[in-house]
């Protein structure tokens, strides 16, 4: 009995993973800056909401999901609600793609995040440029969204995996 | 064509206006109070600034404590490898240190002599206020470098204070709140302040890059801007105290643009010095 109910117990922490991650993810903004590698960074935490509104809705609240934008906004230091209407976009988008999928495969959610994520790349590009007279690299614009796109396809299997095996939930993937 | 418009209005509106399990808002609603929050805090909106003060002093806290697992492997790794180069760096410290033994002794006379002709014009500024920070967060995201420091109004922090490491810039206090600010660094995108080469004597603009150099622009005098000169602030425009080393025009670098090494390593900061500056009253 006791067996069980730690087991239950294992489970919920398990189940809140992906959130804990995403607040861990915006608040340390992880760059591996110190690791001296030029011209990479990612966005962990689009990938991460892109595949759990994708693949498993209930375990982000979409509440949870503006408050941790509010937080990038912080820590970052964009205009306050950027990141929030940003991370809501993406996840209207995978809820639009998880309506329309009857078959779902890893190449079409790829192509269908990299278009989300230029496109909402684009709108962050536009509203800090042209609202809020923010200069920005265009070219570290483009290596993060490549190297978003790329890991997508890493951290999808992770996701997977994960979600699978310590989760035991076989709907995913 | 019909029915394929009406399965694209379906599959829109269940995405955006339908609650799912466990959701409280639709995202919709979401998606229109993150645009009203933007458009109220863009117009400085009270209410709204006082809800974004809040949010800095919880989101500051939180992040300087889950930085500390990432922040403990970053500190090892550096350990590592400045244990690989120790005794390399020892020889050369040592040469070093025998060189600049017999410069600082000429240099005492330099800065006693300055200070007393500074005196004559009525421009020697002194230190006023001097507090000392930690580094709460240093995330250099692509599109910002700043750091976050544990220091605040509470602490008579105020905006436009420089802030040092040792006796080098790093940048100046850009948002102030109440136990914390952000400091905006030097290799900022936006980060533009007036400097002076030496020698040579070439006034300029120094601006960041974004990325761990600097770059000179602006200058009428590109030309007599050698390799290895020296980047002091000017002192020009009253933004900071004259004579502040930045950094040093990088040799490693062909292209035409004048590239700046930074004395101060921006990614290795863990305390930092908050200075105004006055002038000096004592004739």
């Amino acid at each position: 009995m006791i067996g069980l109910r730690n087991k239950t117990f294992i489970r919920k922490i398990l189940s809140q993973i992906p959130l804990i991650l995403l607040f861990v993810s915006v608040l340390n903004n992880s760059d591996f800056n110190y690791l001296d590698v030029k011209y990479f960074s990612f966005n962990f935490s689009y990938i991460l909401i892109f595949y759990y509104s994708l693949k498993k809705s209930e375990s982000l609240g979409y509440i949870y999901i503006f408050i941790a934008g509010l937080f990038n906004d912080v820590v970052i230091g964009t205009p306050i609600g950027l990141s929030s209407l940003l991370y809501l976009i993406l996840c209207g988008a995978a809820a639009y793609l998880r309506n329309i999928t009857l078959r779902p495969s890893l190449i079409k959610d790829c192509i269908f995040f990299l278009i989300t994520i230029l496109i909402i790349n684009s709108l962050f590009f536009i509203s800090l440029n042209f609202i809020f007279n923010h200069e920005l690299n265009y070219f570290d614009q483009m290596i993060n969204i490549i190297f978003t796109f790329l890991l997508y396809f890493l951290f999808s299997n992770l996701f997977d995996f994960f979600e699978n095996y310590f989760v035991g939930n076989n709907n995913v993937g | 064509m019909e029915t394929s418009r009406d399965d694209f209005v379906i599959a829109i509106r269940s995405a955006f206006l339908k609650k799912g399990t466990q959701q409280r808002f639709s995202l919709l609603s979401l998606i229109f109070f993150s645009i009203i929050l933007l458009i109220l805090s863009s117009l400085n909106f009270k209410a709204i600034n006082y809800v974004k003060i809040v949010i800095k002093e919880i989101a500051y806290r939180s992040s300087f404590i889950v930085s500390v697992p990432e922040n403990f492997i970053k500190d090892s790794y550096l350990v590592i490898q400045k244990h690989n180069n120790l005794y390399n760096e020892n020889e050369k410290n040592k040469s070093e240190l025998e060189s600049l033994k017999a410069k600082d002794l000429l240099n005492y006379f330099i800065i006693l002599e300055n200070q007393r002709l500074k005196k004559i014009f009525d421009d020697y500024l002194v230190e006023s206020d001097t507090v000392f920070a930690k580094v709460l967060s240093d995330k250099g995201s692509p599109f910002l470098k700043s750091i976050i420091i544990n220091k605040g109004s509470k602490h008579n922090i105020n905006l436009g204070m420089i802030t040092m490491d040792g006796a080098y810039l790093v940048g100046k206090v850009v948002e102030v709140n109440y136990l914390s600010s952000r400091v905006l660094l030097l290799s900022d995108l936006n980060s533009k302040i007036p400097v002076i080469v030496e020698p040579n004597e070439v006034f300029s603009i120094l601006s960041g890059t974004g990325k761990d150099y600097g770059v000179i622009q602006y200058s009428k005098k590109y030309e007599n801007i050698k390799n290895e000169s020296i980047i002091y602030t000017s002192g020009t425009a009253n933004l900071f105290k004259a004579g502040i080393p930045i950094g040093i025009i990088s040799s490693n670098y062909l292209s035409e643009e004048k590239k700046i090494e930074f004395f101060s390593d921006f990614s290795q900061l863990k305390f930092v010095k908050i200075v105004s500056f006055k002038k000096n009253e004592a004739k």
